[in-house]
């Protein structure tokens, strides 16, 4: 496999460091690392997922809106953040794989580096109804 | 290829009686290649004994810089060659997001840092800003690659007919990770140096002294042992020595790491000086 870039390596380890739950695709949309307090509210650790396609984490939450209507990944901020190059923000519920239904605010960021390569995407999010 | 370490120290130039061996100019690595080019790493105060030791046959050269902290462009304004009309000089190094190594070099390369200005010098330079997807020089190709060290930094792998030589002079590949070594893939500078010939990597620190400085750039000897066996490369010579490493300490410590248990590769301790053929 090969390496990451170097941005992507730094951002894990910082996201390997801080509280808040976070997510992070590649310009593919591969997830490549979701952190500890992420694991919290998908239900899975990311030992356990491993890196995945789109095309199976922007379904296997289950994500809709608040009327209960599933959103199509295009509708996902990561996914918008990913294409569109800008910051996106939604409320997004979610059905983590322990089976627990939970309402996520989601900030998504592109990943740039010099040269305006795209190298992904990252993703904060907290749970909307925690305490 | 033919490889000298013209200055081995990182930081700060650490001349004296206890930095006799190991050298106290800053880093400069010459490469010859077979073709004859002529490749020069980094322009530290190593740069200015490089200087003197080129003939006038020479007729242009390659200076590859792997970041522009004053330790490794501190001797461009003494390296002599730059003063013949007749000498074409390449310049490699890394942009920012915001300006380019130009703008980038003459900040130091300009009153009042330095009296004389870059454009002053008599010697035909140009400036390249380095793409990552990497770049030829003569005949032999360069690959580079961004790798973890404060402010833009890459790292060079320089190929001749199947044989690899690998730059990583300040280079912290342990940041962040709980353990080190992790993943290959999730490991800076790993993709460059993979089963290099001859691998050139910082080893400012002692364990003790990184535990202190995490974030500033550099690794302990141990760090670097452990990121060339991950690597799979064929020699480490130890480089970016701390100034304050005595001769003594420095081989105390490669005494230490070789007590650790044999490695899968040859270490070679960084001096001023030394030179290796690649392949052997």
């Amino acid at each position: 496999m090969a390496q990451k870039e170097i941005e992507i390596i730094l951002m894990r380890q910082l996201a390997s460091y801080l509280s808040m739950p976070i997510f992070v695709v590649d310009p593919a949309g591969t997830l490549l690392f979701y952190n500890e307090p992420a694991e919290a509210l998908l239900g899975v650790q990311f030992d356990e997922a491993g890196e995945m396609p789109m095309a199976k984490w922007a379904t296997i939450f289950r994500p809709t809106d608040d009327d209960g209507r599933p959103l199509p990944p295009d509708a996902l901020p990561l996914v918008a953040a990913l294409k569109m190059r800008q910051p996106a923000r939604r409320a997004v519920r979610i059905v983590g794989l322990d089976g627990v239904p939970r309402k996520i605010d989601v900030i998504a960021f592109p990943l740039q580096g010099q040269g305006q390569r795209l190298l992904g995407a990252a993703a904060i999010f907290w749970d909307v109804n925690a305490k | 290829m033919k490889i000298t370490l013209w200055g081995t120290r990182g930081s700060l130039p650490s001349a004296g009686p206890e930095t006799v061996r190991y050298g106290g100019n800053t880093s400069c690595v010459e490469v010859r290649t077979e073709d004859g080019s002529l490749i020069v790493l980094d322009a530290g105060t190593g740069i200015r004994r490089l200087g003197a030791a080129i003939g006038n046959e020479t007729r242009r050269l390659h200076i590859l810089l792997s970041h522009l902290h004053m330790d490794h462009i501190q001797g461009f304004g003494f390296f002599d060659p730059l003063q013949r009309p007749d000498l074409e000089v390449h310049v490699w190094g890394p942009p920012s997001t915001t300006h380019d190594l130009r703008t980038r070099l003459t900040k130091y390369l300009s009153p009042p840092l330095f009296p004389v200005r870059l454009r002053d010098l008599p010697s035909k330079i140009s400036l390249h800003d380095v793409s990552i997807e990497g770049f030829t020089v003569d005949s032999v190709r360069i690959s580079c690659g961004l790798v973890c060290h404060p402010g833009p930094t890459v790292g060079y792998r320089i190929v001749e007919y199947g044989a690899a030589v690998v730059y990583l002079p300040d280079h912290e590949p342990a940041l962040g990770a709980r353990s080190f070594p992790v993943a290959p893939e999730w490991t800076s500078g790993f993709d460059l140096a993979k089963d290099a010939d001859l691998l050139i990597h910082d080893s400012q620190y002692t364990d003790a002294e990184y535990e202190e400085r995490p974030g500033w750039g550099h690794s302990s000897i141990r760090q670097t042992i452990r990121f060339a066996a991950l690597a799979g490369v064929h020699r480490l010579v130890t480089f970016h020595h701390d100034p304050s490493h005595s001769d003594d300490m420095l081989d105390d410590l490669m005494d230490d790491a070789r007590r650790n248990g044999p490695m899968p590769f040859e270490l070679i301790p960084g001096q001023e000086g030394m030179s290796f053929r690649v392949p052997r």
